[in-house]
């Protein structure tokens, strides 16, 4: 007669107020009085700010109409937004052309999702593809003048497009020039270093506004009469030259973090500078440096509108611009809050890959 | 000390400029349109409409010289420039006429080396007034809080004025336009001062813009004109004339609606020379002689710029005030045209 369980119980699950939803509130939300308190006040608070700014933007907005006397609710009028949207996303691009930006983003997009995601192991012809072909296929598209497509002058560039036109150039000028710029600052030949050092300490002296308007205002005077770059190549130029600078500091963080053991491993084993430059001490200085490098795409991206003071007509210029038409008057609100929202979207996005790259990335060295 | 070094540049790029002199108008017939320097968007005077065409009271300036050169008021390509840009952008070659509510300064004139053409907006500062406070001239304001913007001339007129006539006042001082005209809303303070037209802008953005009223006191002096370049004259003329002729037509009472019959019909010398029916004024600036005509036929005279604008019957609701016509009561007056 055994009186003895010679069998283990069964694990019971955890009592339902450690799990679930309950578990979690109560852990993180109730703990203890103080956190009541605060969790209560907190809650208020943000209560308080959203039922407001969803009724403003969604509960009493206006959505229906064509002109602001159809705006007759107490909150938004999107229907500002809705009558200029061609406009703020393509500026004063031609209507009957505007497929050809359409056609660009496809053709980035595409190249992007082969060369970011991890379908395809082999990155080499998306690469290719994405940073040798996409560029002159999107000029041609966009600029045309080619193949019978009209010739569409920059100045009619605008709106989300100009942004992101401006945006990408600029960093896929940034990268590699940074890269560049940082490995020339930590080279062993005096002119080369003094060369990088020497522009990046410049650039980075000065602000983006001034480089802008030096680029928009000054040039033009030094140049002879009717000589003139096309503005927009130069807030590229000085965008790019800008960013360039901030990478490569970025780059040179991340260099410096490797070991010195890394590079005398790879010299040992016969290595050249570019060959244990381009298989250990670069993948391994990049991998680190993920984090600063998209802050500063971030930065750069929402940076561009500063072309603003140059009367470059970008995303937040051109929705400004839409508020002093004298048939909206007044919608200041309603386009910021559209710009915050696209702006919004694509910070988050990049911010978001960066941090799935990371844990792809990731080989046990994170704390 | 920056700031300095920069104008001091401007100005020497400028004479470099000046010396230069090409024929614009023969440029600009060939290259088939005016590129036009206009705002990045102020209320009334440039914006793109919801099509992405520009309006406004300076870019039909800019029509009208097209309508004068080509005889098609859409021959132009807009530019829009920042505050800071638009000199250089005149100076450079960028453009070749800005119609940007510049007020016209000696030192604009003169020293940055530009030729401004005359005056289209007599602007100045004014005083904006909630209807319920009674107040119906800006002398009445002794002791009155006013709303104003910082950093700007607008200040400076608003202690001159009030000092001038032995009068107190608080001011209260925000960043932007927008601050300003909150805080007048919510009654901080119980004036809101800046440039007249923009009064009447901001006012069309209350809700209950009839609550309001703008007082006839204009105490600083901001005449808004285009300008071109130094040293090409003729094309200085053909600007001048163009907004002479606007002036001139209204004055004559010609206007779209009627110029084809007073072409036609009209007896009067003055009607006949500015239409060209007789006289040859448009080739002594080098154009057709019927520019004047395509000026307001295809896009009106002084009269019906401002009206299709700034005027009555627009959410601006600007009243002709200095910019009626001499003879009723304004300080518009265009020489002859003969």
């Amino acid at each position: 007669m055994a009186i003895v369980k010679t069998e283990r119980h069964p694990d019971l699950p955890p009592p339902t107020s450690q799990t679930g939803v309950i578990g979690w509130m109560r852990e993180n939300l109730f703990s203890s009085p103080l956190n009541i308190v605060l969790t209560l006040v907190a809650g208020y608070v943000s209560w308080v700010a959203l039922s407001s700014l969803i009724s403003y933007a969604f509960i009493d907005a206006n959505f229906a109409g064509t002109t602001r006397e159809d705006c007759t609710g107490s909150g938004a009028c999107w229907v500002f937004i809705k009558m200029r949207f061609g406009q703020i996303m393509y500026g004063f691009y031609p209507e009957e052309e505007r497929w050809r930006v359409d056609v660009g983003y496809v053709l980035v997009a595409i190249g992007l999702f082969f060369v970011l995601s991890d379908v395809v192991k082999d990155k080499k012809w998306p690469a290719i593809y994405l940073f040798g072909f996409v560029p002159v296929a999107c000029y041609i598209l966009f600029s045309g003048g080619y193949f019978g497509l009209e010739h569409v002058e920059t100045a009619q560039w605008g709106g989300l497009f100009l942004t992101l036109v401006l945006a990408s150039v600029s960093i896929f000028v940034s990268l590699p020039l940074g890269i560049v710029l940082a490995l020339g600052r930590r080279s062993s030949m005096p002119v080369v270093r003094m060369i990088c050092v020497g522009f990046i300490e410049f650039v980075r002296g000065v602000p983006l506004i001034t480089v802008l308007f030096m680029a928009s205002v000054m040039l033009p005077l030094f140049l002879p009469e009717g000589v003139n770059f096309d503005k927009l190549v130069r807030a590229l130029v000085g965008m790019s030259l800008f960013a360039s600078a901030y990478m490569a500091e970025v780059v040179r963080g991340g260099l410096q973090a490797i070991p010195k053991g890394q590079m005398e491993a790879a010299k040992s084993l016969g290595l050249g500078y570019w060959q244990a430059m381009g298989f250990i001490i670069l993948p391994q200085a990049l991998k680190i440096s993920i984090p600063s490098i998209v802050n500063t795409f971030i930065g750069l991206f929402k940076d561009t509108t500063l072309v603003l003071i140059i009367g470059l007509l970008d995303l937040l210029s051109i929705v400004k611009s839409g508020t002093t038409d004298k048939e909206w008057i007044g919608m200041a609100q309603e386009g910021y809050i559209f710009v915050a929202a696209v702006f919004f979207v694509f910070c988050f996005g990049m911010s978001r890959y960066s941090i799935w790259l990371e844990n792809k990335l990731h080989t046990g060295h994170k704390r | 000390m920056k700031k300095a070094s920069v104008i001091a540049i401007a100005a020497t790029a400028t004479f470099m400029a000046g010396a230069a002199s090409a024929a614009t108008l023969d440029d600009v017939k060939a290259k088939g349109f005016i590129q036009c320097g206009v705002t990045t968007g102020l209320a009334g005077f440039a914006a793109p409409n919801n099509e992405g065409k520009w309006e406004g009271f300076d870019v039909d300036f800019c029509r009208a010289m097209a309508a004068a050169i080509f005889g098609d008021p859409e021959k132009v390509k807009y530019t829009p420039t920042t505050a800071k840009e638009r000199f250089t952008a005149l100076q450079s070659g960028e453009i070749d006429v800005l119609a940007r509510n510049t007020t016209w300064t000696f030192s604009r004139d003169v020293n940055l080396g530009f030729e401004f053409v005359g005056v289209n907006y007599y602007d100045g500062q004014g005083f904006m007034v909630k209807k319920s406070l009674g107040v119906k001239d800006g002398l009445e304001l002794d002791g009155a809080r006013v709303c104003v913007q910082s950093g700007t001339t607008t200040e400076l007129n608003l202690a001159d004025y009030f000092n001038a006539n032995n009068m107190k006042f608080d001011s209260v001082v925000f960043d932007t336009a927008d601050e300003v005209r909150e805080a007048y809303l919510k009654d901080t303070c119980d004036v809101y001062t800046t440039d007249a037209s923009g009064l009447y802008a901001q006012r069309a953005v209350i809700a209950n813009p009839d609550e309001h009223i703008i007082l006839p006191n204009i105490i600083s002096k901001e005449p808004l004109g285009p300008l071109v370049r130094h040293g090409d004259n003729q094309w200085g003329d053909i600007a001048r004339w163009t907004l002479n002729a606007m002036i001139e037509s209204e004055e004559l009472n010609i206007n779209s609606a009627n110029v084809d019959q007073l072409k036609a019909e009209s007896q009067n010398p003055s009607i006949q020379r500015i239409l060209g029916v007789s006289g040859d004024l448009g080739q002594a600036l080098g154009l057709s002689n019927d520019w004047a005509y395509n000026i307001v036929k295809m896009v009106g005279n002084y009269g019906e710029v401002f009206a299709r604008n700034l005027g009555e019957g627009t959410p601006l609701n600007i009243a002709r005030g200095l910019n009626a016509q001499w003879t009723k009561g304004g300080i518009l007056y265009a020489p002859p045209l003969r």
